[in-house]
């Protein structure tokens, strides 16, 4: 290993300077203001967690989890999401009588990246996790909260995509009989290879009128209108079920009067395995990446003992500060300079304004070498130095 | 909000016929475009505009969305892994990946050794195989490892085989054959949705017809 260069930082991770601190912060109070609004309680879990349990729950591949040993010489991992720490909280101490719980998060998780360009290896989410009920009414009371705190926080332009990952699965399902069948399908779909998706339904040994029904399914994708389309492709009951699904959730986001902001696209898939049902991104104009992800996850409450479903989302927020682009109105702050004669008189000011709501710095003269190097700093400067009385020394 | 389609092609032969498959496809794009320095063109008529960049380097454009749709061969999209949409085979500038070296050769039983541009597809081909090879990254001119003693085997693309012949190299196995692809940044494919559906849907049209 080469010798690591002093303001070296491990791959994928930043630093954040006071100004982008500043920035980030409004964005995510404004949100978590909005998630508390829509009664979400906020929790905090640890950043370690044990592999066996979280870790492996989780949906993030496992050559991204940061790993680590304990003293005991467990296995020990970096949170790579927060739906998984969650889940566990739920299961086992505040699922009461299986009442639903809505539950809200602000945190950093942590994914080992190969390649850095757009995918930091820590970053933070802020999202929220509705548990133990199982209706659509859940699922589009997070897609509407997500839609009214991206609002909230003024970005403009925006796009909700959501597909039924029931519906793929059942569709490849019924079409090709086997599991292991359907899942060499589903990886094109993963992968986005939609040209080997298309040569692979080719190849296989199906009626003509299978093999259109799977390419057409790539072109599930726009308005209401989609859900017809697909009710045209689809047989079985499972499958119609989630379509159903669909077109409920439609008319609840329509009640919630937030259409515009919604598309859906039954092609899309995750590499979130844990996803069971409805599931959606985000995407905002200028921005490559999904700014957000959600969906609902049926199984991953099993796996910590509980028999029941939970849906929910996560921002990125990062990406949705790129996206809303410069937006710092920066609150000025007053630099007040003293010398030891008019000490008493500069705390004195300095107290009056701060109880104003005013940011204040208080600044020895004495301790700065470069006066104007000081003032250029601040937005509003007071000098307070000299004998009492006397004015304002340039 | 932003109405330019902005595409990334690599600069050359793939550049001049995708061009021309969009003017079959019914896009108005200039007869020529006559400045071949320039990295951006701007065709006003058709709200595209097109980047210019290493071949090598299309995905990335994309994955990033500062280019909404690319080309970009098969060979890069099996090496570089992006995220991004691979949406149409356009079944262009076709050749194929494939293993090559000295006639009569075998490969080093200890250590055998294998140049390319393509460190991860020969990676992943020679793996699969079972066979333990060492890749050596080239950026080009390939076919000289074997001559001088570099390497046993190249994994590099092939189109016609002249430049194999031409250096006195065989071709030993096929790997994969590569096409022009057309591909999407995932957001844009959403957000510009109709846009990308009506040039994918002409593009389909004219390939087709080919």
């Amino acid at each position: 290993m080469s010798r690591l260069f002093m303001f070296e930082k491990p791959l994928g991770m930043r630093d954040t300077l006071p100004e982008l601190y500043e920035t980030k912060n409004r964005v995510r109070s404004v949100i978590s203001e909005e998630m508390k609004k829509w009664g979400f309680q906020f929790i905090e879990t640890p950043t370690l967690e044990y592999y066996e349990t979280v870790g492996s729950a989780s949906a993030i591949l496992d050559q991204q989890l940061f790993k680590l040993l304990d003293q005991q010489g467990h296995t020990l991992v970096l949170r790579p999401d927060m739906t998984a720490p969650i889940a566990r909280v739920a299961a086992s101490k505040l699922l009461k009588e299986d009442l639903p719980l809505r539950l809200a998060y602000s945190a950093n998780v942590y994914r080992a990246q190969q390649r850095e360009g757009g995918r930091p290896a820590e970053f933070e989410q802020i999202g929220v996790e509705c548990i133990a009920d199982e209706t659509v009414s859940a699922d589009g009371e997070v897609i509407a909260l997500m839609t009214s705190a991206l609002s909230e926080v003024g970005l403009q332009e925006f796009q909700i995509s959501v597909g039924h990952i029931g519906f793929v699965q059942e569709l490849f399902l019924q079409i090709l009989g086997t599991e292991e069948r359907a899942q060499a399908l589903t990886k094109f779909l993963y992968e986005k290879n939609y040209v080997g998706y298309r040569e692979h339904v080719k190849s296989l040994a199906l009626s003509s009128i299978d093999k259109q029904r799977l390419l057409d399914f790539l072109k599930l994708r726009g308005g209401e209108e989609v859900i017809e389309f697909a009710f045209e492709i689809t047989e079985n009951e499972p499958g119609k079920k989630a379509l159903h699904e669909l077109k409920q959730l439609w008319n609840i986001i329509v009640d919630y009067g937030m259409e515009t902001k919604l598309k859906f696209d039954l092609t899309l898939v995750s590499h979130m395995s844990y996803y069971t049902g409805i599931l959606f991104e985000v995407y905002a104009d200028q921005v490559g990446f999904p700014i957000g992800n959600g969906g609902r996850y049926d199984l991953l409450l099993q796996k910590f003992g509980k028999n029941t479903g939970a849906t929910g989302f996560a921002l990125h927020l990062d990406r949705l500060l790129e996206a809303l682009g410069e937006l710092v109105e920066k609150n000025p702050i007053l630099c007040i300079i003293f010398s030891d004669e008019r000490r008493r008189e500069a705390f004195q000011l300095a107290k009056e304004k701060r109880a104003e709501g005013i940011k204040v710095v208080l600044q020895d003269i004495n301790g700065v070498k470069n006066v104007d190097g000081c003032t250029s700093q601040y937005d509003d400067i007071s000098f307070l130095i000299g004998k009492a009385g006397r004015g304002p020394a340039e | 909000m932003n109405d330019i389609l902005t595409i990334a092609m690599p600069k050359g032969r793939i550049f001049e016929e995708a061009v021309e498959l969009l003017r079959q496809a019914g896009f108005r794009l200039p007869p020529e475009f006559d400045d071949s320095r320039k990295l951006i063109i701007d065709v006003e008529d058709e709200k595209f505009r097109f980047i210019l960049a290493k071949p090598m380097d299309v995905p990335t454009y994309v994955e990033h969305g500062v280019a909404d749709l690319g080309i970009a061969g098969k060979d890069v999209m099996l090496e570089e892994e992006r995220d991004v949409y691979e949406l149409l085979d356009l079944k262009i500038s076709a050749c194929y990946l494939a293993v090559a070296g000295l006639p009569n050769t075998k490969m080093n039983d200890v250590a055998p050794k294998v140049a390319t541009k393509y460190p991860n597809v020969a990676a992943a081909y020679f793996r699969e195989q079972g066979e333990q090879v060492e890749i050596i990254k080239l950026n080009g001119s390939i076919e000289l490892a074997p001559l001088i003693g570099l390497s046993d085997r190249i994994v590099d693309i092939v189109s016609t085989g002249r430049t194999l012949v031409e250096n006195g190299l065989v071709e030993y196995e096929r790997i994969e054959d590569i096409t022009s692809r057309l591909i999407v940044n995932p957001v844009s494919y959403r957000i510009k949705d109709e846009r990308i559906s009506d040039l994918v849907d002409r593009l389909t049209n004219v390939i087709n017809e080919l």
